[in-house]
């Protein structure tokens, strides 16, 4: 008989010799020019349960570009590992062929104009196209989001989530976690929860002041699919109070608790649970760690750090599914459980090609309806841009620099520092930059620019400090998210070092001089977690020096040395 | 705008001042107070669990659990801070459970480091590293 490891195994062979994962299927599919709907679509129904992944959408309900990163460095045991594997050799390790619609979807290389000819991706009428169809084969199958979904557009800033909780509803989510809907501030989060027609969970959701779990968010709910008892168990952002204005949700406190996931496990597994799902929003290297740490997970769905992966990583006997962000792929995960126990699984990375997927109706005029009070505001045309603006990659982006550069001249500093979030769609060359377009880079609640003086030596400790958040090899210290951007001064950062040691050779580029310890710079920036910050929004700064400007052109950023990569 | 250096303490972009702390003087400190409780003997490990976060949500306030059955004492350590003694929790014979919760106010990025002392009278010890930082920006 053949065991359960073995059947996993065997699992991903033939994903790999038959494209049962889909993924085979789509590099043939560019080599053709030949992508419809039912070819994305197709997929060879299997087992008795259906899993459907979504998350990190970030309130893009429209189709967007988004450029995945060309720099995602792996420090520790993960140096070289996927996710932290890009461009040619991500392609390489997955047979893609260059120039094919995985290669645009996955990869960077030559982002700009394998974009002309695939054109957008996502949009959540699309996304409901894809999940109809799968529900047409499968009509029990479970839609589970990982959360970043009420936040980063102007119309989700404007009405507080409305929107997309409006929107999402009718997609018909069966159980969500959570991560920058906790930046609508606590009570309205609890508002919003409280009316939610599904589970809101997560096992490491505590209150601040007894450490202990909380009634709005149970750790876990029960579904009965295809004759199986599933349990999912959700897991939150674990440093939202750190990573973002804790202020704004003093009644929580959050962590990786994984002693306390094991305890669910086991108590889930005790009540008879035949398949355990955990829907994480810890990013990718913290759920695999916790994958070798707690044990009796059969799948985790993976959010946070936005990778999109063709086929689930695995650690023990768990598969752990990535399914990147901003609408742009929904991840369908068929699963054979009998005896109580997963037997194997099938994994498709659906890209939401635009063009290609029919929108669903219903939703599109859902969509249209939540748009429509902010139609004037959103299309207005603030500028133009030459260069690609895209944000992905861990030191920096052309969003980023634009950014810091109207940092640095709206706000008068030396030194501009933008928030490495790894939100935000990209604009091609030659497009019109919308308001809209500026708001899906920078919407947040707590969005004022500030203008501060710092010393040499303080900048240089909060590039250590952030650098540490990215690069400790413990993955269990990394907080998900890229370096902080820098605008008018350079550095050499060692990713292999200690903290402290890490960052040197900090010059000021307007004069070329290295950065004095003791003198003081004119620092601005942006998405201070800090209650009191003064200063205009981030968007009206952009808004401004692009008016400005008419026209965007940025030069590369070449004034980050990266070493022991 | 004007930043106190409180304010400054909180800022977004992982302005997080750490302060230069004696560690050495703390090392010193740590490896005496150890040596005190235990009287020189030997140290395992196991039968001890600690249960801190990774990263404080709160470097004021920061929640620790020790938990060793059959444990007489309990000592807890913030090895960094400058007064690295926390608390020494003992356990007489009719103690239910022999664990115990407390807060603690850690100065920087430090191990936090328990001995239990069991009912033979051998030592065991755990440690982890707890993280005292304001920055990152998650994705």
């Amino acid at each position: 008989m053949i065991s359960r490891r073995d059947f996993l195994q065997v699992s991903m062979a033939a994903s790999a010799l038959y494209g049962a994962s889909g993924f085979g299927n789509w590099a043939r599919l560019g080599a053709q020019q030949a992508m419809t709907q039912d070819k994305l679509l197709d997929f060879d129904t299997f087992g008795n349960v259906t899993l459907m992944h979504i998350t990190d959408i970030h309130a893009q309900m429209k189709p967007i570009y988004f450029r995945e990163p060309e720099v995602n460095i792996g420090v520790g045991s993960n140096k070289g590992a996927v996710p932290h594997v890009t461009g040619a050799e991500f392609r390489k390790l997955y047979g893609i062929e260059d120039g094919s619609p995985s290669a645009y979807a996955l990869s960077h290389d030559d982002f700009s104009s394998l974009a002309q000819s695939y054109g957008r991706v996502g949009g959540l009428d699309r996304v409901a196209t894809v999940l109809n169809s799968i529900r047409a084969d499968r009509p029990d199958a479970l839609l589970l989001d990982g959360g970043d979904t009420w936040h980063g557009s102007y119309t989700c800033l404007k009405t507080e989530g409305q929107d997309m909780v409006n929107v999402m509803n009718a997609l018909k989510p069966d159980a969500m976690t959570f991560h920058w809907e906790f930046t609508l501030g606590s009570d309205r989060v609890a508002e919003i929860v409280e009316g939610l027609p599904f589970a809101a969970l997560g096992q490491n959701i505590f209150d601040a002041e007894w450490d202990e779990p909380t009634d709005l968010f149970p750790p876990y709910q029960f579904f009965e699919r295809g004759g199986v008892k599933i349990a999912v168990i959700g897991q939150a952002f674990p440093y939202m109070p750190i990573a973002n204005p804790g202020w704004m949700f003093p009644e929580y406190s959050f962590g990786i608790r994984d002693e306390r996931m094991q305890e669910m496990v086991d108590e889930v597994r005790g009540q008879g649970a035949e398949l355990v799902v955990c829907l994480s929003h810890n990013g990718f290297d913290v759920d695999k760690k916790m994958a070798g740490i707690v044990k009796g997970i059969d799948v985790i769905l993976s959010g946070h750090t936005h990778d999109a992966l063709p086929e689930p990583a695995l650690v023990g006997e768990t598969i752990i599914v990535a399914s990147g962000s901003n609408g742009k792929f929904v991840s369908r995960v068929d699963l054979d459980v009998r005896d109580g126990r997963m037997m194997g699984f099938r994994h498709k990375l659906i890209p939401i090609f635009s063009d290609v997927i029919e929108p669903d109706k219903e939703v599109a005029a859902l969509i249209d309806e939540q748009r429509a009070p902010f139609a004037s505001e959103l299309g207005e045309v603030i500028g133009k841009t030459d260069s690609l603006l895209y944000r992905r990659g861990n030191f920096n982006g052309s969003w980023d620099d634009l950014i810091c550069d109207a940092l640095i001249s709206e706000r008068e500093a030396d030194i501009a520092m933008s928030p490495g979030v790894r939100w935000g769609p990209s604009i091609l060359p030659g497009q019109d930059i919308t308001r809209e377009d500026i708001y899906n880079v920078t919407s947040m609640t707590y969005g004022k620019a500030y203008r501060t003086e710092m010393t040499g030596e303080f900048i240089h400790v909060i590039l250590e400090d952030v650098a540490d958040n990215l690069f400790n090899p413990d993955p269990y210290y990394q907080q998900g998210g890229d370096m902080v951007r820098i605008g008018g001064m350079g550095y050499r950062i060692d990713v292999t070092k200690k903290q402290g040691e890490r960052i040197t050779d900090m010059t000021l580029l307007k004069t070329g001089e290295k950065i004095d310890p003791s003198k003081t710079y004119m620092v601005a920036g942006w998405a201070s977690v800090n209650e009191a910050t003064e200063g205009p929004q981030i968007w009206d700064v952009v808004e401004d020096h692009i008016r400005a400007q008419g026209t965007i052109k940025l030069d590369p950023n070449n004034s980050v040395t990266v070493v022991g990569v | 705008m004007e930043f106190s250096r409180r304010d400054t303490l909180a800022l977004g972009l992982g302005a997080a001042a750490l302060t230069v702390l004696p560690f050495q003087l703390s090392a010193a400190a740590t490896d005496d107070a150890i040596s005190a409780f235990t009287g020189g003997a030997d140290v395992g490990t196991g039968g001890l669990t600690l249960t801190a976060p990774e990263i404080a949500e709160n470097g004021n306030t920061v929640p620790v659990e020790v938990a060793a059955p059959g444990a007489t004492s309990i000592l807890l350590l913030a090895a960094g801070n400058p007064t690295p003694g926390v608390a020494q929790f003992n356990f007489g014979p009719l103690a239910a459970a022999q664990s115990a919760s407390t807060r603690i106010r850690l100065a920087g990025t430090q191990d936090v480091v328990a001995i239990a002392k069991m009912a033979d009278g051998s030592f065991v010890r755990a440690a982890q590293t707890v993280k005292v930082t304001i920055g990152g920006c998650g994705g």
